[in-house]
């Protein structure tokens, strides 16, 4: 057994030398082994190290929360120190989390989760009763009348009834199933799941998975996680981040040859680009998923946010049943909603839906199946979920001011957008894309020769370089392009448009300054 | 036209998941639900679902501070209301502080907000005498969430060398269910129903012997209290454990989510990471250790939240962040549960407003449960046949029924396992819903099912008689 003899000597048991160090370390003696110090102790191999650990994990990245953000991070803890820079804080421009840069919440919703939350409350004369009623009904739908009990893994009853009524309003009477609703944790909770499922074969016949260039890097890395095959489409940003079938078909034919795609992602409205699909496209991309045999994910977490003139969000479900029986019947698609975007900014609820049409009955038991190990969603976002699909209507008490804040909300978005648009485009060496939609700038950048070359020296992506400056001399926080996808030789960098109005035409023109000045720098 | 997406086309690992907690017997309690709201005439008059750990749904009450902090963090203007105590007010406003934009409704970091995580840090060093990092801590969208995401670091390597995951049989599936969706090794040791559901180290160098000739073991799960078991390990054990951990170069799993609910005379928790650090070294400088809690059961029962943490103990560095990384692309667990969990790690005082009500509260809740597990076991070991060991801690019990081998026989008729036939009689019956031991694990030629002690005790009591009395015709009608 373990523990080994405890002769003489001085040294490491011999017979433990002899047997290759396998197992605890042993000494001939004791004393030997306890006057051993810190500094001169062997610390032997950890089980678990970069070497042994999961290589689908290690080839993980995520850019939205990556280097320059744990970069971002050590800057707020120096200026926290009294270091001096030469500003006085880190804006966290890198992610879209609105309430983070100061918008408020949406009374009516916070209303009723607060309800559910401490149920006391129900008696209160300071919540107004359409808020209590909606409470009441999700509250039923609980178990024990609690938001403390597991749901079922599909997520409560009557919230994705609620949801499925939404949709057909939303899609001008299309008719939605509850049962074809799952809420999730957070619509990245849903999208994983389905590309989960979606992953199988070896070698050539590995899944491949079409995503867009530029990404939302969610999809790269769960491709990576599961080890299947990215395949890359590329968004025409001289053509303001369009989506064309031509280059989806070149796309799937290329990845013929080591792949077996099987799935077509869009994000629409686009995220990192902001671009919002016209109906034309939306039709084309549908019945080339129809052609190919192509399973389609849709995620339309930003379908809330569309701000230019001639945009207009069109749900690819919708679309979809327009298009006909040959294609609604056929074409398997999921859609992606979520309580983190739109005009709520609910992310920390970790609150969304799918909506899932022509599954396989037996697909659906295992989707099901595979959820439920996970037990549920978290109630509380599944509450939030509700109030959006099912927010107060004109008549009831709530509904002017809700509607107030959500219009401020919604133009306070629109105003920003536009604003920094135009901002970039005056400066020279930057191009920004209207920003359709969504909540994010992603303006090309021209980068001098000696700034690549100086990034190369640096082991940096030139962008990631860029925006290192940008956030050493400036403490703005964006995520360089490299981090999304773009075409090769051409920079951008994602900033969010979500800071107050005079902070953000403040934070621009930094960014114009600091840009206008790298040009120079690196002439 | 044939789908993309089909039972032959999708993802294998996915196919072999099985989770018996919500399984087939669910899916068929719940179509009786259906059917007693469409007024179809059944023996019973309501389905009791004691499958499922869930105490808010079996009638438990919230802790009311828990529930006044979080519905201020959610709705501030809270603030203005005198029905609120102050202490609530304060640990509100202090949350709020540590939210981005003090909001809940921001992201958070991606390991959980660094208040709390502080305040889990602090949690633990009161619970163990150890100092605990912070750095260390992450939250998680409840235990399970950490656990699967521990495990699938762990999981490397191809044929001989594919990590291989020591679970105890019987297990709690989630386990079974990762291990298979991540195509790791499950490698089974049994607890030794005879002792109490004990944990023997001879057994686990039996299976770590086994697995050995066909993977690569590298990690050790313990369930501390046991699920579905109950069986509190004594120090002694927790300390051989670590010590063949050590020896044998196995991570350590500590699920120890029923750390509370701990209730026959002489059984205590000892966590791992005390009993880890009182050996010293070497063992607490180099046995990589990971420890989960969660707020889903306990006294709080706040399972629909969803929070959780891991600590992580001597995890390699470079892991580490890569753990960081894994976990920022989901961005953050829930806030609401986060805030949860500080009102649980970080409880009213002595002399706070709030205290006396939480304290009676939670007594309340704890010695409930305690009465119940003693009854369960009480009435289950009255009928011939049933042998229901001590519910040491945890909230299920897991009696073993002898089946006649006609039952068997029909059950295999049925391509069932003979507790799951066994079980949805019961269903049928009664519209009792508890789930069969094959679900977790058992020893050949064994037969059990997991019920929980929540319902309230009356109704408990009604349940373990009725359950009992149908033992009793069902063991007639196939003598």
């Amino acid at each position: 057994g373990p523990g080994g003899s405890r002769g003489g000597g001085t040294e490491p048991d011999a017979a433990w030398l002899a047997a290759g160090r396998q197992g605890p370390m042993r000494w001939s003696s004791a004393a030997e082994a306890s006057a051993v110090n810190i500094n001169e102790k062997v610390n032997r191999e950890k089980i678990l190290t970069l070497e042994s650990m999961n290589p689908q994990v290690k080839a993980v990245e995520y850019a939205v929360r990556g280097p320059i953000v744990l970069k971002a991070g050590e800057i707020e803890k120096e200026l926290r120190k009294g270091i001096k820079k030469p500003f006085t804080e880190v804006i966290k421009a890198n992610i879209g989390d609105a309430h983070a840069m100061g918008q408020r919440p949406i009374t009516f919703l916070r209303q009723v989760v607060a309800l559910c939350t401490y149920p006391n409350l129900l008696d209160s004369p300071s919540f107004p009763e359409d808020a209590k009623k909606r409470a009441r009904r999700i509250l039923q739908g609980c178990g024990g009348n609690s938001l403390g009990s597991y749901s079922a893994s599909q997520g409560i009853n009557c919230i994705r009834e609620d949801v499925a009524s939404y949709i057909e309003r939303r899609d001008g009477g299309v008719p939605a199933d509850p049962d074809n609703i799952y809420l999730t944790t957070g619509a990245s909770d849903g999208i994983s799941t389905v590309l989960k499922i979606l992953t199988s074969g070896g070698g050539k016949s590995r899944t491949g998975v079409m995503i867009p260039i530029p990404q939302y890097p969610l999809y790269s890395a769960a491709i990576s996680e599961l080890d299947a095959i990215q395949v890359n489409y590329y968004l025409d940003e001289e053509n303001c981040w369009a989506l064309d079938v031509n280059e989806l078909r070149r796309s799937l034919n290329e990845a013929k040859a080591y792949c077996n795609p099987k799935v077509l992602c869009i994000i629409n409205p686009g995220n990192p680009t902001g671009q919002v699909q016209n109906r034309k496209c939306i039709e084309d991309v549908i019945h080339f998923a129809w052609e190919e045999k192509l399973f389609l994910l849709a995620d339309e977490v930003y379908q809330d946010n569309v701000y230019s003139e001639g945009c207009q969000f069109h749900s690819f479900k919708k679309i979809l049943y327009e298009m006909g029986p040959e294609y609604y019947n056929n074409v398997e698609l999921a859609s992606f909603h979520s309580t983190s975007k739109g005009y709520m900014g609910e992310c920390g609820y970790r609150g969304g839906y799918m909506e899932v049409i022509n599954l396989h009955p037996e697909i659906k038991g295992q989707l099901v199946k595979l959820l439920s190990v996970r037990l549920c969603p978290p109630v509380s976002g599944q509450a939030a979920m509700d109030i959006v699909v099912n927010p107060p209507i004109p008549g009831e008490e709530s509904y002017s001011q809700f509607i107030k804040e959500k219009e401020s909300v919604l133009n306070n978005l629109a105003q920003k957008a536009k604003l920094t648009e135009d901002m970039f485009n005056k400066v020279p060496g930057m191009h920004c894309n209207p920003l359709q939609g969504a909540m994010y700038a992603f303006p090309r950048i021209f980068i001098p020769s000696k700034a690549i070359e100086e990034a190369k020296a640096h082991k940096m992506a030139p962008d990631m370089f860029y925006c290192m400056k940008l956030l050493e001399e400036t403490g703005i926080c964006v995520v360089p392009g490299s981090g999304f996808g773009q075409r090769e030789g051409s920079y951008h960098f994602r900033m969010t448009i979500l800071p107050p109005v005079e902070k953000l035409k403040i934070l621009l023109e930094k960014v114009k300054d600091f840009h206008i000045k790298f040009l120079e720098r690196y002439a | 036209r044939s789908p993309v997406l089909t039972l032959s086309t999708m993802n294998p690992a996915v196919r072999r998941v099985e989770y018996a907690v919500r399984g087939p017997i669910v899916t068929r309690a719940l179509q009786l639900e259906q059917e007693l709201r469409q007024g179809v005439p059944k023996p019973f008059t309501e389905v009791i679902k004691a499958n499922i750990g869930d105490a808010h749904a079996m009638g438990q009450k919230p802790i009311t501070f828990l529930r006044q902090v979080t519905a201020l963090c959610l709705y501030p203007e809270l603030l203005a209301d005198p029905k609120i105590p102050d202490d609530a007010k304060a640990r509100a406003q202090r949350l709020l502080l540590a939210c981005a934009g003090q909001s809940a409704g921001a992201y958070s970091a991606s390991p959980g907000i660094g208040m709390i995580c502080g305040h889990v840090a602090q949690f633990l060093q009161r619970r163990d005498g150890v100092v605990a990092n912070p750095n260390n801590i992450f939250l998680s969208t409840g235990a399970s969430d950490a656990i699967v995401s521990i495990l699938k670091l762990l999981v490397s390597g191809v044929g001989p060398s594919r990590s291989g995951v020591l679970i105890p049989i019987p297990q709690y599936p989630l386990y079974s269910a990762a291990i298979a969706e991540l195509s790791a090794v499950q490698l089974n040791y049994y607890l030794n129903e005879e002792q109490c559901w004990a944990l023997d180290v001879a057994e686990l160098r039996r299976a770590l012997t086994e697995g050995r000739r066909h993977c690569c073991p590298r990690v050790l799960c313990i369930i501390n209290p046991g699920n579905p078991t109950g069986q509190v390990q004594s120090r002694q054990c927790i300390e051989d454990v670590i010590k063949f951990a050590f020896e044998e170069k196995l991570f350590l799993m500590a699920d120890e989510v029923y750390q509370d609910n701990i209730y026959a005379k002489g059984s205590a928790f000892h966590s791992f990471k005390k009993v880890l650090f009182e050996l010293g070294p070497p063992y607490s400088e180099e046995v990589e250790l990971a420890s989960f809690h969660s707020i889903s059961k306990g006294f709080m029962g706040e399972c629909g939240f969803r929070g959780g943490y891991v600590e992580v103990v001597n995890m390699d560095p470079e892991v580490q962040q890569q753990l960081s990384k894994l976990v920022s692309v989901r961005l953050c667990p829930p806030v609401p549960g986060q805030i949860l969990l500080d009102t649980i790690v970080d409880p009213p005082r002595p002399g706070d407003p709030s205290y006396e009500k939480f304290m009676a509260e939670k007594q309340e809740v704890l010695s409930n449960l305690a009465h119940k597990a003693q009854l369960t076991q009480e009435i289950f070991n009255r009928t011939p046949g049933i042998h229901c060991n001590p519910v040491q801690g945890a909230m299920y019990s897991f009696p073993r029924i002898d089946l006649p081998p006609r039952a068997i026989a029909a059950a295999e008729a049925e391509g069932k396992a003979p507790d799951m036939f066994f079980c949805m009689r019961l269903l049928e019956e009664t519209g009792i819903c508890v789930v069969p031991g094959s679900g977790f694990g058992q020893r050949e030629g064994t037969f059990h099912f997991r019920m929980t002690i929540l319902p309230p005790t009356e109704k408990l009591q009604l349940l373990l008689e009725k359950l009992s009395s149908f033992y009793t015709k069902f063991v007639k009608e196939f003598s």
